[in-house]
Formats: C-alpha cells, sequence, structure tokens
C-alpha cells in the first residue's frame, strides 16, 4: 500500500469512530423536525391551534377555512422546507468532500445561480411550461454549474486553492446572476423571478413537494451509498487511487448527486445559500471525518434548520414575509468568515 | 553605458506612454459623443454643438445638461476612480486580481441610505447631499469592515481571502439591506430602489459636486505616489533599503485606494471588475511603471464605465439596466481568465 501523508486522520482511526454519535443526532433531529413542523403549522398570520392541525390532518374538513390554510399552505410549506435543507445540506457537504474544499456550498460555487438563470430563460421564453417540466431545464442549470467547476478544478489541478476555487465560483455566480437581471429586464418578468433573488418558501404547494421529493430522496439515496468512497476521496486523490478506487467515476456520480439535489431544491426556493456551507461543518465538529456519518447528519440537521429558519421567516416582520435567502445569509456570513479567517494555513 | 540604456528605454516608454494616453483620450471622446446620442431622446453632434451654442430647443438643453452630462461626467469620474483604485491595490498587495468593485464596498452604502430613509424624518431629504453623504459614510465603514477582518497579525494581507472576506460582508450587507426593504412604503422603496441601482440614473449636479473633490484630490496624490508603487510592486525590502518608510507609504496608499473607491462606488453604485481590467490593460499597453500606467488605467476605466452605461441605455429603452451587470459580462471570463492564469 502506497503510504501518503495526509493532514486528515488515519483511515482506520475514522472508519473506527462510534455511530453512537451519529444515532444520537438522528434521533434527536427527527424530535427536533417533528417539534419544528408542528411549530411552522401553527405560526403564521392566522391563528391556528395544534388541536386544529390534529383535526385538519385526520378529519379534514373542506369547509372550514383553518382546516384548508393548513392542509393546503403550511404543511406542504413546512415540508418542503424540510426537503429542501437536507438537499443543500448534503449537495454542500458532498461537494465539500469532492472538491477537498471546506468552504465548498453550491450557492458559493455558483450553482445554484447556474439553475437560477436556466430556469429565467425559461421562464421568460415559454412563461406556459408546468413546475413539473420546470424541473429539468433547472437540472440542466444545475448541470452546467457543476461542470464549470469541476472543469475549472480540472483545468488547472492543484494550482486552484481552495479559496481560488470559491472566488472562481463566486464569479461565475455573479456572471450568471447578471445574465439572469438582464434576461428578465429584457423580457420583462422580473416580477414571475423575484422569487429567485429573494429566495423562500412562502407559495409552495402540495405540487412543489410532489414534484420535488422524489428527485431529493433519490438523490440522498445515491449521496448514502457514495458515502464511503467519498469519505476515501476525501482523504486526497492519491490515498484513493491507491486504495483501488476510481476516483473520476465517484467524482461524476458526486456530481450527477448533486446536481439533482440542487436542480430539484431551486425551482420550490430559488437563490438560498449557505446551508451546505452551515451543516456540513456541524456535522463534521459532531461526528468526525467519515462520510457515511456526516452524509444523513446533514441530510437531518438540514431538515431541521431550515425549518426553523423559515419560521423566522414568517414571524420576524409579520404580517409580511422576510426573505429565507435573507435569514440564511445573515446566519451564514458570519460562519463563512470564522472558516475563511480560521483555516488559513490550508486553504491559501 | 547601462544608466545611458536606461535613459533611453524610459524616453522610448515615456513617448509610447504619451501616444497610448492621446489614443485612449480620442477613444474616450468617440464613446462620448456616441453616449450623448444614445437613449429615449437622441442628440445628433450639431444638436449639441446647438446647445452648448445656446440654439437648442428647451427640451434638447434640459436632455444635454440635466439628463445625459451629468450622468456621463459621473460615469468618467467613477471608472477613473475605481481603476485607479484598483491598481493602488494591486500595487501594494502584489495581487493582480484585487478588484475595489469586487469587494462590495457599496452594500454598506445602500444600507446607510436605507436607514437615512426609515429613520430619518422627510424634510431632512430636502437637502441634496445628504444621501451621497451618507452612501460615503457606509462605504467607508464597510471598507474598513473588509480591511479590519482580513488583516492578520504577522501575516499581512492576503488579497484572495480580503476578496472572498468581502464578497462575504456584501452578501451579508445586502440581506440586512432586503429586510429593512420591507419596512418601506411603495414612495421610499423608489427612493431606495433607485440610488441602489447607482445614480448613474438619477445622477444630477449635486452628485457630480460630491464627487469630484474625492477624485481631483486622491488621483494627483496617487500618482505622485507612483515611484513608491513601483517600489513595493516590485520589493518590499527594496523599499526599505532605499529608506522608504514602507508601512507608513503603505497604509496611507491603501487609505487613498479605499478613499477612491468608496467614494466611487457610494456615487456610481455597484460596479465590478472595472478596477481589475483597467489596470491590467494599461499595463500591457505602456508597462508597469506606475507613473505611466497610472494615466492610461484611468482613462481605460472612464472608457469601459461609459461604455457600459451607453450599452446598458440602448438595449432597454424603459427600464434601467445597471451599468455594472453589462460590464460584469465581459469583466467576470477576465477575472476567471486572470485567476487561471496567474498560478
Amino acid at each position: 500500500m502506497i503510504k501518503v501523508e495526509t493532514d486528515r486522520a488515519d483511515p482506520k482511526e475514522i472508519v473506527g469512530k462510534s455511530p453512537l454519535i451519529m444515532l444520537i443526532i438522528l434521533l434527536g433531529g427527527v424530535i427536533c423536525l417533528l417539534f419544528g413542523l408542528a411549530l411552522s403549522v401553527i405560526s403564521g398570520t392566522a391563528d391556528i391551534s395544534l388541536s386544529t392541525v390534529w383535526e385538519a390532518c385526520f378529519h379534514f374538513n373542506a369547509e372550514l377555512e383553518t382546516h384548508q390554510i393548513v392542509v393546503n399552505l403550511r404543511l406542504p410549506r413546512a415540508l418542503t422546507g424540510a426537503l429542501i435543507g437536507a438537499s443543500f445540506a448534503v449537495a454542500g457537504a458532498m461537494m465539500q468532500g469532492v472538491t477537498r474544499n471546506p468552504l465548498a456550498d453550491t450557492g458559493l460555487l455558483g450553482i445554484n445561480a447556474g439553475s437560477g438563470l436556466v430556469l429565467a430563460i425559461v421562464i421568460a421564453f415559454f412563461p406556459s411550461l408546468s413546475f413539473g417540466s420546470l424541473i429539468y431545464f433547472s437540472f440542466l442549470g444545475a448541470g452546467l454549474g457543476v461542470a464549470l467547476i469541476y472543469g475549472l478544478a480540472y483545468a488547472v489541478r492543484g494550482a486552484l486553492t481552495p479559496l481560488r476555487l470559491i472566488l472562481a465560483g463566486a464569479v461565475i455566480g455573479t456572471l450568471m446572476k447578471g445574465m439572469t437581471q438582464i434576461i428578465s429586464l429584457l423580457t420583462g418578468t422580473t416580477y414571475e423571478l423575484a422569487f429567485w433573488s429573494a429566495g423562500g418558501i412562502s407559495a409552495a404547494e402540495w405540487v412543489q413537494v410532489k414534484m420535488i421529493s422524489p428527485w431529493v430522496i433519490t438523490g440522498l439515496i445515491s449521496a448514502i451509498i457514495l458515502s464511503p468512497k467519498l469519505t476515501i476521496l476525501s482523504l486526497g486523490e492519491e490515498v484513493a487511487t491507491g486504495l483501488g478506487q476510481h476516483t473520476s467515476s465517484i467524482k461524476l456520480i458526486s456530481g450527477i448527486t448533486v446536481l439533482l439535489l440542487v436542480g430539484a431544491s431551486v425551482p420550490a426556493v430559488g437563490g438560498v445559500g449557505f446551508i451546505g456551507l452551515i451543516i456540513p461543518h456541524i456535522v463534521r465538529f459532531l461526528v468526525g471525518e467519515d462520510y457515511r456519518l456526516i452524509i444523513p447528519c446533514s441530510a437531518m440537521l438540514g431538515a431541521v434548520i431550515v425549518v426553523f429558519a423559515d419560521i423566522g421567516a414568517k414571524l420576524i416582520n409579520m404580517p409580511y414575509e422576510t426573505p429565507l435567502g435573507s435569514i440564511m445569509a445573515v446566519i451564514g456570513v458570519p460562519f463563512f468568515l470564522y472558516l475563511a479567517r480560521k483555516e488559513t494555513k490550508p486553504l491559501l | 553605458m547601462i544608466e545611458h540604456t536606461f535613459a533611453e528605454i524610459h524616453n522610448v516608454r515615456q513617448k509610447r506612454t504619451f501616444k497610448i494616453v492621446v489614443m485612449l483620450s480620442l477613444i474616450l471622446a468617440v464613446i462620448f459623443l456616441i453616449s450623448l446620442n444614445t437613449g429615449t431622446m437622441r442628440l445628433t453632434p450639431e444638436q449639441v454643438w446647438a446647445v452648448l451654442t445656446g440654439e437648442g430647443s428647451q427640451k434638447q438643453q434640459t436632455v444635454l445638461f440635466r439628463l445625459r452630462l451629468p450622468r456621463m461626467i459621473i460615469a468618467i469620474l467613477v471608472g477613473a476612480g475605481l481603476a485607479v483604485s484598483g491598481a493602488v491595490l494591486q500595487g501594494i498587495s502584489k495581487n493582480a486580481l484585487a478588484d475595489p468593485g469586487i469587494l462590495g464596498i457599496n452594500s454598506g452604502a445602500n444600507l446607510v441610505v436605507l436607514l437615512i430613509v426609515i429613520t430619518a424624518p422627510a424634510s431632512i431629504f430636502a437637502n441634496p447631499f445628504l444621501l451621497p453623504a451618507g452612501a460615503l459614510l457606509g462605504s467607508c465603514c464597510t471598507a474598513a469592515i473588509i480591511f479590519a477582518m482580513s488583516y492578520k497579525k504577522g501575516r499581512g494581507l492576503h488579497p484572495s481571502r480580503m476578496l472572498l472576506i468581502g464578497i462575504a460582508v456584501a452578501a451579508a450587507l445586502s440581506a440586512i439591506s432586503a429586510i429593512l426593504t420591507l419596512k418601506l412604503n411603495p414612495m421610499e422603496y423608489d427612493m431606495v430602489y433607485e440610488f441602489s441601482l447607482g445614480s448613474l440614473y438619477g445622477g444630477d449636479w449635486d452628485f457630480v459636486l460630491s464627487l469630484l473633490p474625492w477624485i481631483l484630490g486622491v488621483l494627483p496624490f496617487v500618482i505622485y505616489k507612483s515611484h513608491i508603487l513601483n517600489i513595493l510592486h516590485l520589493n518590499e525590502s527594496a523599499g526599505v533599503s532605499l529608506g522608504y518608510s514602507v508601512e507608513k507609504e503603505r497604509f496611507y496608499l491603501l487609505l487613498a485606494a479605499l478613499a477612491l473607491a468608496a467614494s466611487s462606488s457610494a456615487i456610481g453604485g455597484g460596479i465590478g471588475f472595472v478596477g481589475l481590467m483597467g489596470p491590467h490593460m494599461a499595463r500591457k499597453l505602456v508597462g508597469p511603471k506606475h507613473q505611466f500606467m497610472l494615466p492610461a488605467a484611468a482613462l481605460l476605466g472612464a472608457i469601459l464605465v461609459i461604455a457600459g452605461d451607453t450599452v446598458a441605455r440602448s438595449i432597454l429603452k424603459n427600464t434601467e439596466l445597471p451599468a455594472g451587470v453589462v460590464i460584469s459580462m465581459l469583466g467576470a471570463p477576465y477575472f476567471l481568465y486572470l485567476l487561471l492564469k496567474s498560478r
């Protein structure tokens, strides 16, 4: 076996870590998530008690307005939050593993913006398309974003330090957002695309839940299956090759998984960043470097944080909505700054 | 003998710089004329001449003096300011990627303008200098925050980190602005939105007057210091051995760069990549010596912003497309090219 010096821990040591913490996180996460979903359903402009929610779920009466609100507005909104939270968090964790970059986040790398750009083009020129078919175009855009980042990382192997990769991603994102803005101004669709710039799930309905959940669940399962390989890949390309892994096929499948997760989420929520940056870091702090533990825990915590952030989006400025993207940015930026300042040595 | 050759090279460069500066000025003049002729109301050069000699119609006079001229003068000042600011930042950090626009200094300007509009009573807006002054304060604070956060004791400033921190700080400030925007009534919203686009739009002579002293004050200072920039760009220890107090000079130059960036982006809005492209193209044209490069960079910056604004105005007649967005279509690929090239 080839011995390669790495700055991370020994593979055996990582694998040997007890998955007990993961179980605690997952169990605690389920409780928090259920609590968050319940809180999300009862909070909002209309006063609705928990017992009404219970009634609405199990003895639905279409004539009661409160039941309609619970079932048709609040529930799908809360569930969409959980889905996109899990999705962005796992996509971020995967990008961090594949690019070996602690700052990688699909928002910061311009992947979300790629999806948004293609959505803007489609909404501007084919406004009659259904939400279901929008998703496919979103995949195309997210795929474009992933391909650009992979291409950049490949074009200058080794020379692209983590900071520079993020910088390149941010500039690609700027470019794509600029194009989105030009297209929406030229075609007069600024209003339709306002959701994209702000980011939020206030308009989520059951259509969104039904359309995105198969893709998000497929993506999550694929990520869990890939997770042992990601652990090895995160130790470094040479180590992974030395251990008999096909690094390029792992990267390719990871890229497709990220594309599925991001592509499905962006049409529902728009431009929300930083979830994929914050969550994997908290998780890594709790369970260590093993992606078999990181991926499921990221999914759980991502779902929890977005459900709670969305409750904030409802309550901060009642009766108006606060953009979810802004809330995540306010939480995420200090975190990013801390990381960018702390991890100086391997970053530069 | 060798000294003689150096002097000759210097002379050749000087002549070449002179030619290029003249050429760039001509290009700027041509774009200026095209720009005068672009927009909802067109003004041909003859009409402009007629207005200048006092023979134009009332409407033509209004368009020229109240709408076009201030906007174009602001574009030129902002472009020159950003380009020179970028050149100084690149010189003192020895990094070709430093750009004041990408730092997002104007995000703080928006926030302060928003706070003023929310908290101040309506009567205060009679003062035309209030919003530009607020924007300037916001830009300066943002610049100070970014600088303080990217400075590490013993390690100094790392330019890539500084850019990333700038992007992040801008993200946070615009998020706060987005939240505050919800508290505005429609009239206040229009006011803030117009200002946030950059005052190339509402641009009138008050804005020109609040920007002019900064540019006229700081630009000569930077050009005066160009021999120090040359030394800093080359090698710090050379500066020490030549008897300069490197840290002090660098601090003054940084202050000058931030003052230019803050005043330009407070008035011009978020225009990225000009501070990157201007100096870089100038270096290609006249070489790296700052006394030659700075004037060329200032002209190139002015050309970029006024051309970007003209293009923005000609593709969209009724809605305002920010000039910064047009420029970023060219600037972002340029940035990526530089990023990939500079290993």
